[in-house]
């Protein structure tokens, strides 16, 4: 932002606060606009929302930033919502409260993180991924039978109960009455994932542009001319696993405490894999990418369950298609559509629109 | 930096280093000296080991035996690219190997990556170290951008620029490593003559400023014109290693290029 700012006369200026301004009430209102217009269901779809785009941006640390193909993203998700189920619901018994479990989850994560980077160091590409996937599908599977011979993680049941966020006597499970405002339960949800969320984006902002971050991109780039101008490829690679686990372990850990309730089912493959479609559909590296590309995949889906029945009545009098199937063909048949179009995804990264300005500066040379 | 030559110091030591792969002997028994201060040459027909010795140099390869001192320090064990890199002997690439999607002056700087320090916690907070930091980073990229002549705006990402432009951008990110010794495989591969007399200057600087330069060419009358000492490799073997003047004449270097029919001197040039 400070970069931007840097390059806009003053008056411009004045018109990027006012337009930041307008951007910080419109996300305070946000819930409350929804609520009113869509209902309380889509105010909890928004919520998934940030939590899916904190996961893409960890992801896009290690696939957009660090260019290594990881699969098996969502197991870090799953680590951290594990670790907050556990140690914060009648499972064990343990009822921890959830500034120490939060962060637990996501250092368990970040060394999941480690654990699962070291062995994979020198894979690249397609056997990278393949690994990667397989350890995805290992934390997924060890959770579904960890149930005998002593009961940890209930198996496939879940674990249900989970103690609501909850500060002193605040929970964030309850509906509150603040300044005036009825606050239900997604809403007060809704202003904690997005101060997550802001911190997230906020924390790639600052590594995207910084010697880490170059020395990410240098190993995207070309993994042996980086070792060769003396980046330690295995320090900062583990170091990407490490940052994007961690983001999962974050994201996964207010997941348990929103949802109550988490099962080995909610982090299967194909949760992994829509993760990976949001940072390559937005855009590999560029975070405004990764963000439009987390809003749409949550959103779209849901807005043509919601949508494609009704316009279907409106158009044939009847419904044709069942909107549940309809729904995933509209999906991949839009994924499929901006893959042909904007091969580089939907706001490719910002070296290119820069490129593009200096094309432009250099044609009369 | 000293900006004296310093002929009869010895920067690299290279002593019966070999190199297999399965069967085939890439290098064997190659012992040879690089002193500090000077331009070294390295030629030899296609095939001969010039960039599998360069790989064990920069830590690509690892040798099955030799010893290999750098700067007073034996590097013969498993060494890693990036120690390498530290010590002081920096690299370019026979086919450029840039940073593509990165502009000009972001790939001289990650060549600064090693001889600066701020991680994550710098980068997250912005104190007033890592900003002083990065501040010197690009100032000393920029700087290094104009010695190799690169004026076209630093935001140029580096697969735009001209081909002679990314053989330069690979060189000034080598040199952003503050090298003692600057390697460099086949710099003036694909160049045109005015391009390659431009190349030459830029070395002669480079060396004048106080760093050895090992030079990998094809173009024989390039590297006899410019190094202080040749070494010449065939099969793997050092054949030959003098001053450039008796290199042209020596009858084992004439035949590993010519065939085994002698031939007077002058041609030699003409050939490769």
């Amino acid at each position: 932002m400070r970069n931007v700012l840097k390059h806009l006369s003053s008056k411009n200026r004045r018109s990027a606060w006012l337009a930041f301004l307008v951007l910080a009430i419109v996300l305070l209102a946000l819930p409350f606009f929804t609520d009113a217009l869509f209902g309380r269901g889509w105010v909890r779809i928004v919520d998934f929302a940030l939590l899916y785009i904190m996961l893409a941006l960890g992801l896009n640390i290690v696939v957009g930033y660090a260019g290594l193909l990881d699969l098996g993203y969502i197991a870090f998700f799953a680590v951290g919502a594990y670790c907050y189920a556990l140690l914060g619901s009648p499972q064990l018994g343990l009822h921890l409260p959830f500034w120490i479990v939060l962060p637990l989850g996501a250092l368990l994560a970040c060394i999941f993180g480690v654990l699962l980077g070291a062995p994979t160091l020198r894979l690249r590409g397609d056997y990278l991924a393949i690994v990667t996937l397989g350890f995805g599908e290992i934390i997924r599977i060890f959770l579904n039978n960890l149930n005998a011979p002593i009961n940890i993680t209930n198996g496939p049941q879940g674990i249900s109960m989970i103690d609501p966020i909850r500060v002193g006597e605040f929970s964030l499970g309850n509906t509150h009455e603040l300044f005036g405002l009825t606050f239900p339960s997604v809403h007060l949800h809704y202003y904690l994932f997005l101060f997550f969320t802001l911190l997230v984006i906020f924390i790639s902002l600052r590594l995207e542009d910084s010697r880490i971050g170059r020395a990410w991109m240098a190993i995207r780039e070309d993994e042996v001319a980086a070792e060769a101008m003396g980046i330690n490829t295995r320090n900062i690679k583990l170091l990407a696993f490490a940052m994007g686990a961690t983001f999962g372990g974050l994201a996964g850990g207010l997941f348990a405490g929103f949802q109550g309730f988490v099962s080995p089912e909610s982090f299967s493959l194909t949760e992994s894999i829509t993760v990976l479609c949001m940072v390559v559909l937005g855009g590999m590296g560029n975070i405004n990418g990764v963000l439009l590309g987390g809003i749409l995949l949550v959103v779209l889906p849901e807005a043509l369950r919601h949508g494609s029945g009704p316009a279907q009545q409106l158009l044939f009098g009847k419904t044709l298609i069942d909107p549940e199937s309809l729904r995933m063909l509209l999906f991949g048949l839009a994924l499929i559509t901006v893959m042909l179009w904007r091969p580089a995804g939907l706001w490719p990264s910002n070296q290119r629109q820069r490129e593009l300005v200096t094309e432009n500066d250099t044609t009369h040379l | 930096m000293t900006t004296s030559i310093e002929f009869d110091v010895n920067l690299l030591e290279l002593s019966g280093v070999a190199k297999r792969f399965g069967g085939l002997s890439a290098l064997s028994d190659i012992s040879l000296h690089i002193r500090q201060g000077e331009i070294y040459g390295l030629i030899g027909p296609n095939g001969a080991g010039k960039t599998t010795l360069f790989n064990i140099l920069t830590g690509l390869y690892q040798a099955d035996n030799g010893r290999f001192m750098f700067n007073n320090t034996e590097y013969s064990g498993r060494c890693k690219p990036h120690v390498l890199a530290q010590a002081g002997i920096a690299r370019t690439f026979q086919n450029i190997r840039l940073f593509a999607n990165m502009t000009a002056l972001e790939n001289v700087m990650v060549g600064r990556h090693l001889r600066t320090s701020s991680g994550i916690w710098g980068a997250l907070t912005r104190n007033a170290k890592t900003r002083a930091e990065e501040h010197t980073i690009v100032q000393h990229a920029r700087a290094l951008l104009d010695y190799v002549g690169i004026d076209r705006p630093h935001q140029t990402l580096a697969k735009n620029l001209s081909y002679g432009e990314q053989r330069r951008l690979e060189i000034a990110r080598a040199l952003a490593t503050d090298p003692k010794l600057l390697a460099l495989d086949e710099p003036a591969a694909g160049m045109n003559a005015t391009e390659t007399e431009n190349l030459k200057e830029l070395l002669l600087s480079i060396r004048a400023s106080g760093i050895t330069v090992l030079l990998i060419e094809h173009d024989v009358k390039f590297i006899l014109g410019l190094c202080d000492r040749v070494a010449v490799l065939d099969y793997g073997k050092k054949i030959a290693e003098d001053v450039p003047e008796k290199i042209r004449c020596d009858p084992a270097v004439i035949t590993a290029y010519l065939g085994t029919e002698p031939i007077i001197p002058a041609q030699v040039g003409i050939q490769s």
